[in-house]
């Protein structure tokens, strides 16, 4: 009867449930901690996080990142401390999306949102500069560039990987905050399921 | 007169009206069978998608049912490319000689008609009484296996004359292929012809109409062998060694595009049609059932016929789904060693109960003897292939030291 299996086999196959999705019309939804494109984030007044330390564009294992810090203008200071990110380039031709930029950071200036989708022309509008990477000045949400395709939702995860493990992805701060405010969402809580928690 | 047959539109004057009613069959058999190609393709795709675990064509029209109609423009827009080696002539040929048979044989086959209390199918249109089925020659099937023997030479002379090897030796499958199956296929066709006593396709189904199909009556074995001969008269899996991609690239279409590509795939997706219609109308009593609602009595045969169809075109694609192409050698055994002796022990068994019948002998012994036959002739034929087999082994073996 081995022959009849097969098609039981296939007429089973029949009423499963299909797993594909019609991909651009609609899409699934990503993964909280899916590393996507950067952003440079605010603090709950609107100051600039970034501080143009350029530890990011150390540690980055592809190259991608540069950045040029400045002193801060005395009379309309960019962030709260001494110095300010001047220039701040992301090149997505190059980046691998590791995250050890958002690791480096010691203000959590640079986090990453769950954007993926995006594509350029040319090689110029690979580089992501400054003006593209900031969050929006009043709602701190990730702007919404003409090449980028976002879905209504998607841009409010903005830093979930680095609230799930930061910091060092020691158990013994499971479940405390050690990050800041951000703008638009105040203090964020921890993700769920840090490292050493059951 | 005598090659539209037994049709009753032309027994008496034929007018104006006459000629218009058949004209009319003409026009609707012509459009039905275009339009159920494209939807068969679109049914195909769909069916083989779900069983596979994937959606199938679903952007053209709902559910993608226009898929078809689709490629067929992508394909008539597309460069029409004649090989500069090819035989040119010929290979314009090709793809019609494919085509119009396909179209031909589902001229035989009475899709609707009123088959009730001896009616004979006859159903009166316009004042004028006639069968709903574009002719009814007193050859019937017979014209169905001429025209599909018509069907070898268009596959085989594309694949010669696209001057290239793999369509060459995809011919050369074909032709050995179709030939083999046809002789099956006409053997277990001959029982219905016994049981029925007719050749017209309108007194086959004439004889089922009270519910003895020929599926019963010819004792099932050679509705088996004709669903696999069909099967394999048809190129389609697991029989499809003709266009075998793996190895011969598109087989005997290989160097076609464009539209004569399409005509061919036209072709070959018409006879699955026909295919199905000449196995409910031999075997499963065409358009016969039971009508449902009295007050519209004409409409349900079609509806069972194209109900049977369906079940037949489901099939087809199952069996697509779910079997792996058979090696060659497979193929030739199963041709010739055993449909081909299979349904000609059943026919002379069928044979010998009709006599018996006529001379009013015991059936149980005439059954019990023919089988005591069929199966020391099967015995024999098996230690006859088995000497061969180790004939040749042998002799490989002395050859090679």
């Amino acid at each position: 009867m081995g022959y009849l299996q097969g098609f039981a086999v296939t007429f089973r196959k029949l009423w499963e449930k299909r797993v594909t999705v019609p991909y651009p019309e609609s899409k699934r939804d990503k993964p909280a901690r899916l590393h996507g494109r950067h952003v440079l984030n605010r603090y709950e007044n609107g100051m600039e996080k970034c501080i143009g330390c350029e530890l990011c564009a150390g540690v980055c294992p592809a190259n991608c990142i540069y950045v040029r810090g400045a002193d801060n203008p005395e009379n309309e200071p960019v962030s709260p401390g001494e110095r300010y990110g001047f220039v701040y380039e992301i090149n997505y031709l190059r980046c691998i999306h590791c995250d050890l930029c958002v690791e480096a950071c010691p203000t959590q200036a640079i986090t990453e949102t769950k954007l993926f989708e995006f594509s350029f022309t040319n090689r110029e509008d690979a580089v992501y500069t400054k003006d593209e990477l900031v969050v929006d000045e009043s709602t701190g949400l990730p702007q919404h560039l003409p090449w980028e395709d976002w879905r209504p939702g998607e841009d409010l995860q903005t830093s979930a990987w680095m609230r799930a493990t930061s910091p060092s992805g020691s158990s013994e701060y499971v479940g405390k905050v050690a990050w800041d405010s951000e703008l638009g969402y105040g203090i964020r809580a921890p993700e769920d399921n840090q490292i050493g928690e059951s | 007169m005598m090659i539209l047959g037994t049709d009753p539109l032309l027994s008496g004057n034929v007018d104006l009206t006459v000629v218009l009613i058949v004209l009319m069959k003409v026009g609707i058999a012509f459009a039905f069978l275009l339009v159920a190609v494209m939807l068969m393709i679109w049914f195909e795709r769909k069916l083989i998608s779900d069983m596979q675990n994937r959606i199938g064509p679903s952007v053209a029209g709902p559910w993608g049912i226009l898929q078809t109609l689709a490629d067929g423009i992508k394909l008539f827009f597309k460069e029409d490319l004649i090989p500069e080696r090819s035989d040119r002539f010929v290979f314009k040929l090709a793809p019609y000689l494919s085509l119009v048979p396909a179209f031909l044989v589902f001229a035989i086959v009475p899709i609707g008609g009123d088959f009730r209390n001896d009616n004979g199918g006859v159903v009166t249109w316009f004042g004028h009484e006639t069968l709903v089925q574009v002719a009814d020659p007193p050859i019937g099937v017979l014209f169905f296996l001429a025209t599909s023997s018509i069907a070898v030479y268009g596959v085989m002379l594309a694949g010669w004359s696209s001057g290239s090897k793999y369509p060459l030796l995809g011919a050369v499958r074909s032709s050995a292929q179709m030939i083999s199956y046809e002789a099956a296929l006409g053997l277990s066709i001959a029982t219905v012809f016994l049981m029925s006593g007719t050749l017209s396709t309108n007194g086959i189904v004439s004889e089922q109409s009270t519910w003895n199909w020929n599926l019963v009556t010819t004792g099932v074995i050679p509705f088996i062998i004709f669903v696999i001969a069909g099967t394999a008269e048809l190129n389609r899996p697991p029989f499809d060694l003709v266009e075998a991609e793996q190895e011969l690239v598109g087989g005997f279409h290989t160097e076609y595009s464009a539209l004569r590509f399409a005509l061919f795939f036209l072709a070959e997706f018409m006879n699955v049609i026909t295919m199905s219609a000449i196995a409910v109308t031999l075997f499963l009593g065409g358009p016969n059932g039971p009508i449902l609602i009295e007050a519209i009595p004409w409409i349900w045969p079609p509806i069972w016929f194209f109900l049977k169809v369906g079940v037949f075109l489901f099939v087809f694609v199952w069996l697509r789904a779910t079997l792996p192409r058979l090696r060659y050698d497979q193929l030739m055994d199963l041709g010739w060693k055993i449909l081909i002796p299979a349904s000609l022990g059943w026919f002379l068994l069928i044979a010998a109960l009709n006599i018996a019948n006529d001379q009013g002998w015991q059936s149980w012994i005439v059954i019990l003897v023919g089988l005591t036959v069929i199966s020391v002739g099967a015995l024999a034929l098996m230690a006859a292939v088995r000497k061969a087999k180790i004939q040749r082994a042998s002799q490989a073996f002395e050859e090679a030291n």
